[in-house]
């Protein structure tokens, strides 16, 4: 197994903090993992991106040109990553900052309205665990008590009393996560 | 080495395996990508558990001689920076080559020239082995390709510093600095008491004792007569680093046709190309030196004979390739690929590069 991940999106929507977790929740089940940030200026309120790996073997390089899935929550990572996901692979895409969505035909496309989900939860907080939702649900690639047990080690002990709340997300995501187009 | 897994960036790691070390002192000066190792450091307070010390020095120039003054006593000492603060380290290190003082310096480097970018570059290499400071005087280089490799290569550095006393530098970039993978942390080591260090370093300046002459550090000499003999012991010692120091890994290179030669972050994107290569067909192998300074040169000239070529991958604009050459001593292609400016190339790069120069040229 190799999954090569793409998320992107502003700095602030929590995108290093979802890979983290992603990575976490891979050593969780003995798998090798590696977390490669942008750590720009873009931490600061540009795009944000980080790509991550979770592979049963040893990971070759961090850097990769093209990914099985990509995540993309604005549209300038839309416009940046369409073309680096692999034929065949993932695009998952949040409504709410896209306003010209995806055009390939030969991938999977996704939609998840995370951002107004968050909204209707009253916590835009959990936004991102919201996303990693749709993904384990349209790529399991890790369980989700192995994400759970991730969750717990990647945040600080204050606030543990949010993993509820965090793992009532990741569930609300893999409800509402939606095939927009099948691979041709 | 302890059992527990973490999952952490190099910067980090580096910081962690310092306090484990034993290392008595820190001195740095913040610059991205590298800031991570202090503010690590900061906020595990040592000086409250092990004792060391961690100084935010007023600049780069300040570390650098602070490090100077705690090698003198013997202690295990260190300084990082990325590469625009190194160039402001290199009077320092130079004076501490030439007063043959051990410590460990890391560079996280960034693209130059200049205050250039803060994304991840190989350019320093030249800096590095070649001098970078003045006077005829080499730094032990070690180039991590791992989280783990950043966490291994603090007690190396140190090992080896004080095997022949002499400055070590770990240099790495911005990649293997801000990535996070898992990594095994060693174990905690005792600080050495002053008595440990005057054994170990009976040359320290810790305070005269009645049984001896007093110990002088400096690197200046007036007289040109001892200061060539000065040049002449230092010069014997670089060699017996370079015949016992020696360090690199063959990937794959048993059969191969081409040969990758690249270091660091770069050895990371050449081991996936590798793959990609054999998938279509092609044996290729890589030679990743550990060392930089010693470098590998035996076992590039020996695999010279044997393959059809050999790329380097740098991000820089060539320059490690130019020891390659030397190795390989016209026995067959050398070429070079690589990007600058901070740009980071992918595996599928580096193999069209392998193709383009190599196998289709």
């Amino acid at each position: 197994m190799l999954q090569e991940i793409l998320i992107s999106g502003f700095g602030g929507q929590g995108v290093l903090s979802m890979g983290k977790i992603l990575a976490y929740s891979g050593i969780m089940e003995d798998k090798e993992v590696s977390w490669m940030p942008a750590y720009g200026p873009e931490q600061r309120g540009g795009t944000a991106n980080v790509t991550v790996i979770i592979s049963d073997q040893p990971i070759s390089s961090p850097i990769v040109s093209q990914f099985d899935v990509a995540i993309v929550l604005n549209q300038p990572s839309l416009d940046k990553f369409e073309d680096k996901v692999k034929p065949g692979g993932i695009l998952i895409y949040d409504g709410y900052g896209i306003h010209q969505p995806p055009t390939r035909k030969d991938i999977d496309v996704y939609k998840i309205d995370a951002m107004d989900e968050s909204m209707k939860m009253s916590n835009t907080k959990v936004f991102n665990m919201i996303v990693l939702g749709g993904l384990l649900k349209v790529s399991p690639m890790v369980k989700l008590e192995n994400v759970m047990k991730g969750l717990k080690k990647s945040l600080p002990e204050r606030y543990h009393n949010t993993l509820p709340l965090n793992e009532q997300a990741i569930l609300r995501g893999m409800e509402i996560i939606q095939l927009e187009r099948k691979a041709e | 080495m302890s059992q527990e897994i973490s999952l952490m960036k190099g910067n980090e790691a580096i910081a962690h395996a310092a306090i484990r070390y034993g290392v008595d002192g820190y001195f740095g000066y913040p610059i991205t990508p590298q800031s991570e190792i202090i503010e690590t450091l900061m906020d595990a307070a040592p000086w409250k558990t092990t004792g060391m010390v961690v100084l935010q020095a007023e600049s780069e120039t300040a570390s650098i001689n602070m490090v100077y003054g705690g090698a003198s006593c013997g202690k295990y000492v260190m300084t990082s920076s990325s590469s625009p603060g190194i160039s402001l380290m290199q009077e320092g290190i130079s004076y501490l080559a030439g007063a043959e003082l051990p410590c460990l310096l890391v560079n996280v480097q960034r693209g130059g020239p200049g205050l250039g970018t803060i994304q991840p570059s190989q350019a320093d290499y030249f800096q590095t082995v070649k001098g970078g400071g003045h006077g005829d005087y080499r730094l032990i280089t070690l180039a991590p390709n791992s989280v783990q490799e950043m966490a291994d290569f603090v007690s190396l550095g140190f090992e080896l510093a004080f095997k022949y006393r002499n400055p070590a530098m770990i240099l790495t970039d911005g990649v293997i600095g801000q990535m996070m993978e898992k990594v095994r942390l060693p174990e905690y080591r005792r600080r050495r008491t002053e008595q440990e260090i005057r054994k170990q370093c009976p040359w320290a300046t810790l305070g005269k004792t009645p049984d001896r002459e007093p110990n002088i550090i400096t690197s200046l000499e007036l007289d040109p007569e001892i200061q060539e003999q000065n040049n002449i012991r230092f010069q014997n010692k670089y060699r017996e680093v370079e015949k016992n120091e020696v360090r690199y890994e063959e990937i794959k290179c048993d059969d191969a046709d081409y040969i990758f030669v690249a270091f660091g972050s770069a050895s990371r994107i050449c081991q996936r190309a590798i793959d990609l290569a054999r998938e279509e067909g092609y044996k290729v192998g890589m030679i990743r030196p550990i060392t930089l300074w010693p470098y590998p040169y035996d076992i590039i000239n020996r695999y010279a004979d044997k393959v059809k070529g050999f790329l380097t991958v740098e991000m820089n604009a060539g320059q490690m390739v130019e020891d390659v050459r030397l190795a390989v001593n016209g026995k067959t292609k050398v070429e070079y690929f690589g990007r600058m400016g901070g740009i980071v190339p992918g595996p599928d790069e580096a193999l069209a590069a392998l193709k383009e120069k190599i196998i289709n040229a």
